[in-house]
């Protein structure tokens, strides 16, 4: 027996640790060539057996070599726990199992400088929602609604709404009418699709996102929309009618914008608003990242880059204030677009998040569109391992927090209130957006989860998160043709259809029984929390 | 429920015709409370229509006070009327040592000022004297303002109305209009500023129903106008609501519906007007109202209202003759006091549909 360095990397060392049964496996090879990671082998292992035929002892040797899957033990190529493998063996052979024991590949792993992965947070995975519940049932005093037959009105505003005072009405024959235009208010489904680049996202997976988004459209009626991420958008789509249902992402990194620039005169119909990311919840303070692996040369193309990693700076450069990014960013948006689409701002929550909404319900201009807080939770395609596990804030109080904040001055629901990050991480999209909503956000924006539904097996409990290897094992997350191929579009994008049209199922199933036919924005009556300290933090009933 | 009613006639009338139409009315323990505005003022009023009418119930300490207050501020007192209550034995009725109604005359250097000035100082003057006695925990004031009186209890109304000898149609206490309600509130704790109908400004209103959109349209109202305070009932929001949209932002009746049950948007997006329609939903979503409701307002200008939610989750009708016009929740209550009426005229609103009746008892009728 060879001597061991105690250094080396050994299966228990690994995160995830593949457990194979020799005598089911047929050898089809399968589970080898579906594993995007190089984490299995095919090897030979060798089998001694002694045994005795006989009464009387006499022992005799059998020698066999027999071929077998291996895990490949280094880290490089450890097994990430996506199960492709087991999903593959027709024989129920091979299956990872997690190393609840070692935490050596991490400790390990920083012999390689900072750990990059994707996926969210998994060290702040608490659920704050789970601990409220909607506990004012209309009974007797007023009736409930019927979900199934009674109309509602499921919409939220995307725009900057001005005061009723502000409003520019004159009358004219006793009736009101508009003096002059005011500014651009959309009035959308309070469930967005959030921004997921092409380049983090494969080509066919955020087509996937798109056609879900265009059917719900044109085919359901909801007006669903969908943010481009930063990276912009293929050239036509851009000249299409379809526009009208994205919100075209401008980050620090300004990738995609020469090709979105270039566009506008062709355009046939504006975009559904213009997104202006100054943060992230999953990296706050970072900027973008795609890594080399991923820069394939249609990305290299929309965004106008060689192969390189890409990493988008922490801020905008040239803005070093909240004041002159409402005065340079969002005019110069907005003008671009003849002030009739909305900007909005999209910022990682933070202990200042309240006075960035306060700062921008007050600026004079009235010219941002929405604010979009993006929690701890919220997902991204690569990042360093240290800031999603160990910066960022939660959403629920963030977002109770500005809608109280502006409640205060009387300025609630003038610039609308979107939150985001962790919203369906356990599956149920509807009940975390209702909560939300009751406490004062219009909408909702989703990420993960939608690739979930696309197929991405990864969580916020260590599995596959790999999103930034360009080896993702469902075609969502690479750019890698042959791994892309692996993703059925059309499938997926039914998937999110049908996930959409349930969610609104859901949505009016909470709000048939508070009694209420439009969303209750602000409605923090209706819940209720078992957790005292929740309820004293969101101001709400404690209940046991 | 609630149930709510009104007259407006051409003829003055006692407070009595309004327990006629609400005593049929009642339910169960429905009737736990009295409570009515009187708006267009006869009999011993009749002198004194100008002149601001303080309407509040107090203790004696509470009416040292106001009296204090008032003579502190140059009010003149130039007439009042304090009731000499029927207080036999038995009745129902938890009542306050003192109820005072005085009309008062401006302070000289307000007397020439215009109207609208004088309205805000009429506001100013209830909000210090509510403070006051609130503070104090000496009184109510639910009104102060020229030509409406308002009178609240609670107990039952038959015996509310033994106490102030409203039975006995003595010509004293007269008016052309009248909106009234007899509940108190069942759902809470009773607080005489819970019970409806709600005054402000010249405007009055009562709800039958629940508003479930409570607690966001108090979050918003509150910054929205000093005189949008108390918040004991949900009710309470429909009249801030319509004060607001009527007396601040001036805006035609007809928008009022508009604001507290906007049209849904598929319906907005069919209309010629929906870039007005779609800027009212968006910039006052916090004064949407929803749940099941029935509203009956009066206006500063005597016309008086009527309504209900999207839904049509609660009743209302009106009833009419050549000389009065009736609004109750329930036909019972019209069959009581006009009994001889064409009932096929009866209106009973939809959900989409404002009744408003003018000072000539005309009804005007629209879909919002």
């Amino acid at each position: 027996m060879e001597t061991i360095k105690v250094r080396d990397i050994t299966k228990s060392d690994l995160k995830w640790n593949i457990e194979y049964i020799a005598e089911r496996c047929t050898m089809c090879g399968s589970c080898v060539s579906t594993c995007t990671f190089g984490a299995i082998k095919a090897g030979v292992m060798r089998v001694d057996k002694i045994f005795s035929q006989n009464i009387k002892p006499d022992p005799q040797n059998t020698h066999k070599t027999i071929p077998v899957i291996k895990q490949v033990k280094t880290l490089a190529n450890a097994c990430v726990g996506c199960g492709m493998c087991a999903k593959v063996c027709p024989n129920d052979a091979i299956k990872p199992v997690r190393n609840t024991d070692d935490n050596r590949q991490t400790l390990m792993a920083h012999d390689a400088g900072p750990v990059k992965r994707g996926g969210r947070t998994n060290l702040n995975a608490q659920r704050t929602l789970d601990h409220i519940i909607v506990g004012r049932i209309s009974q007797m005093t007023d009736p409930s609604l019927d979900s199934i037959r009674h109309t509602f009105d499921v919409r939220s505003p995307f725009g900057r709404v001005l005061p009723a005072k502000s409003l520019p009405f004159i009358l004219k024959d006793g009736k009101l009418t508009m003096a002059h235009k005011a500014p651009p208010v959309q009035w959308i489904y309070p469930l967005i699709f959030s921004d997921m680049s092409i380049g983090a996202l494969s080509t066919r997976a955020w087509e996937a996102v798109a056609m879900a988004v265009a059917y719900l459209n044109e085919k359901c009626g909801l007006p669903v929309r969908m943010s481009s991420g930063e990276g912009g958008m293929p050239s036509k789509l851009l000249e299409s009618e379809q526009l009208k249902y994205m919100i075209l992402q401008i980050a620090s990194g300004h990738f995609g914008w020469n090709r979105i620039v270039k566009a506008i005169p062709k355009m046939k119909t504006d975009p559904a608003g213009v997104l202006i990311k100054i943060g992230q919840g999953a990296k706050p303070g970072d900027g973008g990242l795609l890594q080399a692996a991923k820069v394939a040369e249609h990305v290299q193309a929309i965004r106008g880059v060689p192969k390189a990693t890409l990493s988008s700076p922490p801020n905008h450069q040239g803005l070093y204030s909240i004041e002159e990014s409402v005065q340079k960013m969002h005019l110069s948006l907005n003008a671009a677009f003849g002030f009739r689409v909305p900007v909005a701002i999209k910022c990682a929550a933070s202990a200042t998040s309240v006075s960035v909404y306060n700062n921008l319900l007050r600026d004079p201009y009235q010219i941002c569109g929405g604010f979009f807080i993006d929690g701890i939770q919220g997902g991204t395609g690569a990042a360093n391992e240290i800031s999603l596990d160990h910066t960022g804030h939660p959403i629920v109080s963030k977002i109770r927090d500005c809608y109280l904040a502006a409640v205060k001055q009387g300025l609630q629901g003038q610039i609308p209130l979107y939150g985001g990050g962790g919203i369906g991480m356990t599956g149920n999209a509807a009940a975390d957006a209702f909560k939300m909503i009751c406490l004062g956000a219009n909408g909702v924006f989703v990420g993960k989860m939608l690739i979930q539904l696309l197929g991405c097996v990864g969580n916020e409990h260590g599995r596959c998160n790999a999103c930034n290897t360009g080896n993702c094992p469902t075609g969502i997350c690479t750019q890698d043709p042959r791994l892309v191929k692996r993703l059925d579009v059309e499938y997926g994008a039914e998937r999110i259809v049908d996930y959409v049209l349930t969610f609104d199922k859901e949505l009016r199933k909470l709000m048939a029984p508070i009694g209420n036919s439009s969303l209750p924005v602000g409605r923090s009556d209706a819940l209720v929390s078992t957790d005292a300290a929740i309820a004293k933090q969101l101001g709400i009933q404690y209940v046991c | 429920m609630c149930r709510i009613g009104s007259i407006k006639s051409k003829v003055a009338f006692s407070p009595s015709k309004a327990l006629y139409l609400m005593l049929p009315q009642q339910e169960g323990h429905d009737n736990s409370g009295f409570a009515m505005v009187m708006q267009d003022l006869y009999g011993i009023f009749t002198p004194y229509k100008d002149k601001p009418l303080l309407s509040l119930a107090c203790t004696q300490r509470g009416a040292q006070m106001v009296e204090d207050f008032m003579d502190s501020h140059n009010w003149e007192q130039v007439a009042e009327w304090i009731p000499v209550p029927n207080d036999q034995p038995g009745l129902d009725i938890k009542a306050m040592p003192y109820y005072i109604f005085r009309n008062y005359d401006y302070p000289e250097y307000y007397r020439d000022k215009p109207m609208a000035e004088k309205e805000e100082l009429l506001l100013d003057m209830r909000l210090k004297l509510r403070e006051i006695l609130e503070k104090a925990g000496e009184g109510y004031v639910y009104s102060f303002w020229p030509d409406v009186l308002t009178l609240k209890e609670i107990g039952d109304p038959r015996d509310i109305a033994t106490y102030f000898r409203l039975w006995d149609d003595n010509g004293c206490l007269m008016a052309k209009s009248v909106v009234v309600q007899c509940r108190q509130n069942t759902n809470y704790d009773i607080v005489r500023y819970a019970a409806h109908p709600f005054f402000l400004q010249g405007y009055t209103l009562c709800a039958n129903g629940e508003n479930t959109f409570y607690t966001k349209n108090k979050e918003f109202q509150k910054s929205l106008h000093r005189g949008y305070v108390g918040f004991e009932s949900d009710s309470q929001n429909f009249l801030y609501t319509l004060h607001y949209v009527l007396h601040e932002l001036k805006w035609p009746i007809e928008y009022y519906k508009h604001v507290i049950t906007p049209l849904p948007f598929t319906e907005i997006n069919q209309r010629e007007d929906k870039d007005v329609l779609t800027s009212i939903r968006q910039s006052l979503a916090h004064l949407e109202i929803n749940g099941p409701n029935t509203i009956i307002a009066n206006l500063p200008d005597g016309r008086m209202l009527t309504c209900c939610d999207s839904k049509k989750l609660r009743p209302v009708v009106v009833g009419r003759t050549d000389t009065m016009v009736a609004i109750a929740s329930e036909v019972c209550g019209l069959n009581e006091i006009m009994p001889d009426r064409d009932m096929s005229q009866d209106i009973y609103p939809n959900e989409r549909e404002v009744v408003v009746i003018d000072n000539d008892l005309e009804v005007q009728r629209w879909k919002q």
